[in-house]
């Protein structure tokens, strides 16, 4: 391993372009859309990425993120919009022309050449002299860990060499924005959850920036710093993976986005900051205000499964009235045991399904419940999240 | 899976058989290129006696050299439009009529020879051009152009789209990318179209017969001709010998494009 690699090589840095400071504003992105033919892949999108910054485009397949991407390496050319690096509009300009680098779902590497070469490719056409080639080379190699493979084909290398490989080849001409499509797809659960700390890593070290495309919400919320969530060509919320979890800001995200409890409700009345509701599914319920005042009186009601409590009777103390302000009794209908926690599915007496995600904290556990018990479970209002329907 | 390989007697009875049926004719007419009897159907022991009689064979000597700058010119003018119509139709962008333009020039594989022979013969007449050399070169070319570029598109067909994304994105413009990328990796399929070129050329008669022009006959016209006033033992030496020549292009035309399916697929690891 390197210790820090030196930032200043005008030889590689297009035309010599001062980069941003961490924190400054690096790429914006303003109302770009693209069709093909009459399929509007991205319509309209606007974004703001800051420098340093490790930022995830997340959304089911088709809902353009690749697209996205693929504008920003330059592959497709936007119809409308601009995209401005440092301030300056790249919408137009071609692949080799960009301080933007990318690595690619397939990793693409090329197979004639051997590793050493792969790495090398970028940095000769970069017109870099012979000995700082071989420099940045061994640095490149050192930095994700192929020493010793440096003359092997990549069809000698396994899975998660030759996504060392791509990354390596991907960062040795320092770009400006390194842009990652899908980049832990194609390695099995351990190495993917081993490579996401490292890249992590890495992106903390080299200080540079990330944008990284995925359809995995595990993946997103782990590694990036911020994520985008995309829904047929828009982008439907920018949070920080805390808030796109917590405050999801519609239902299309909440049910996106991890797993979650949702009702239908009706707005009864107001009591301070507490709004009280009425469920079809869920009887009343008592929540917390929303943030943004709500036109309309019919909205929905969510609850992620692991802030619901589950207990055989419902608590007695004052303390415990207060935070369980929402009871809901019912009978297990369903258990599932994912070894951590156990997802119980409690069916409501009033008529509703609720799911509780409940942490297995104990080995022996003579807490757990059985299948057709009678238990209540319960909530607070902070922990629900008001939505529009 | 041994039940598979293990050949039962049947199998090898019929396979014998097909084989016997496709070289026993060639094995014979070898075999016989060595006879020392000026009688063909009449073995007289071995001697080289006829090979030495075709390299004083002028008319003969000139045919074959004939024939081979033919299929040299003609295999490279094909391996050169054959490998850009392929470029074309699978790396282009889809533009109207490409199934139509793929369709036309895929045609010339199945069309009867007789009928590609005549339209250019009636072409060349028209443009009163002079039958000879070039004329012949030219009607090979649109013979086995179509062949190379099937080739070619098959391997490009079966490469990574990104490789060359990767070089642009790396630093070339999409010309360089095509060369540093692509082309070495479709090398091979260039190398065995061009084989494929070659031989098809160097046995045509057909089209040759109807293109060529007095005094420039390819050696598939000279032995036929020679052939019709009774077969000398000559031509047997001569068959000998183009057999040998294309076997070695062929085994060279299959080991480039083995090398070729080897390396290189898409590096996607899945």
């Amino acid at each position: 391993m390197t210790d820090e690699l030196p930032r200043t090589d005008a030889a590689v840095d297009a035309a010599g372009d001062v980069r941003p400071a961490a924190g400054q504003p690096l790429l914006r992105i303003e109302g770009v859309a693209k069709t093909f033919g009459s399929f509007r892949a991205v319509d309209g999108v606007s974004l703001d990425i800051k420098a340093g910054e490790f930022f995830a485009l997340l959304g089911p397949s088709g809902c353009g993120k690749t697209t996205l991407l693929r504008m920003l390496a330059g592959f497709e050319a936007p119809d409308e919009g601009r995209i401005l690096l440092g301030g300056k509009d790249i919408a137009q300009a071609l692949p080799h022309e960009r301080p933007i680098n990318m690595m690619f779902q397939s990793y693409a590497l090329f197979p004639h050449l051997s590793v050493r070469d792969n790495i090398a490719f970028g940095l000769k056409r970069a017109g870099m002299a012979r000995a700082d080639i071989a420099t940045r080379v061994s640095e490149m190699v050192a930095l994700v860990k192929l020493e010793g493979l440096e003359k092997r084909k990549p069809d000698q290398l396994s899975g998660g060499q030759r996504q060392r490989v791509a990354l390596a080849r991907a960062l040795a001409r320092r770009p400006q924005l390194l842009l990652l499509d899908e980049p832990l797809a194609a390695l099995d659960k351990k190495l993917r959850e081993s490579t996401q700390g490292e890249l992590m890593e890495l992106q903390r070290r080299l200080g540079m920036t990330f944008i990284i495309v995925t359809h995995d919400q595990e993946e997103a919320m782990t590694m990036a710093s911020r994520i985008g969530v995309m829904k047929a060509g828009r982008l439907d919320q920018v949070a920080s993976p805390r808030e796109l979890y917590e405050a999801p800001r519609s239902r299309w995200i909440a049910e996106f986005v991890g797993d979650i409890n949702l009702f239908d409700a009706e707005f009864k009345l107001r009591d301070g900051h507490r709004l009280v509701i009425g469920t079809r599914d869920a009887g009343t319920l008592v929540v917390a205000e929303p943030r943004e005042a709500l036109g309309e009186t019919r909205f929905s009601v969510a609850i992620r499964p692991e802030k619901v409590k589950l207990s055989r009777r419902a608590p007695v103390s004052e303390a415990g009235r207060e935070t369980a302000i929402n009871r809901l009794d019912g009978v297990i209908a369903d258990i599932c045991y994912l070894g951590g926690t156990t997802i119980y599915k409690v069916k409501l007496d009033t008529g509703g399904m609720l799911q509780a995600s409940v942490v297995n904290s104990a080995r022996l556990d003579v807490d757990a419940y059985s299948l057709n018990q009678n238990v209540v479970a319960w909530f607070t209002p902070d922990d629900c999240v008001v939505l529009p329907s | 899976m041994r039940k598979v390989s293990r050949l039962s007697r049947f199998n090898i009875a019929s396979l014998a058989f097909g084989l016997a049926f496709l070289y026993l004719p060639i094995l014979i007419l070898v075999i016989y290129s060595f006879n020392d009897s000026r009688l063909v159907t009449v073995w007289g022991g071995w001697s080289l006696r006829w090979y030495r009689e075709f390299f004083n064979d002028r008319a003969m000597i000139e045919a074959a050299w004939m024939s081979l700058r033919v299929a040299v010119a003609a295999a490279t003018i094909a391996t050169l439009l054959g490998t850009l119509a392929a470029v074309a139709l699978s790396r282009g962008e889809r533009f109207r009529g490409r199934t139509l333009f793929s369709g036309m020039l895929y045609a010339p594989l199945v069309m009867p020879e007789v009928i590609t022979g005549l339209s250019l013969l009636l072409l060349f007449v028209a443009l009163n051009a002079e039958r000879g050399f070039w004329t012949v070169t030219f009607a090979h070319t649109t013979l086995t152009m179509c062949f190379v570029a099937v080739v070619v598109q098959s391997r490009l067909g079966s490469l990574d789209r990104s490789l060359e994304e990767a070089a642009m994105d790396l630093g070339c413009n999409p010309v360089r990318a095509f060369v540093a990328v692509t082309l070495p990796l479709i090398a091979p399929a260039i190398v065995a179209g061009w084989m494929l070129a070659f031989t098809l050329s160097l046995d045509d008669l057909v089209i040759a017969s109807f293109t060529t022009g007095p005094g420039s006959a390819t050696l598939p016209i000279r032995i036929y001709s020679e052939v019709r006033l009774g077969v000398k033992p000559e031509i047997n030496a001569i068959c000998t010998l183009v057999i040998a020549l294309i076997a070695v292009v062929i085994v060279i035309a299959s080991l480039a494009s083995k090398l070729s399916s080897s390396q290189g697929e898409s590096a996607a690891p899945l």
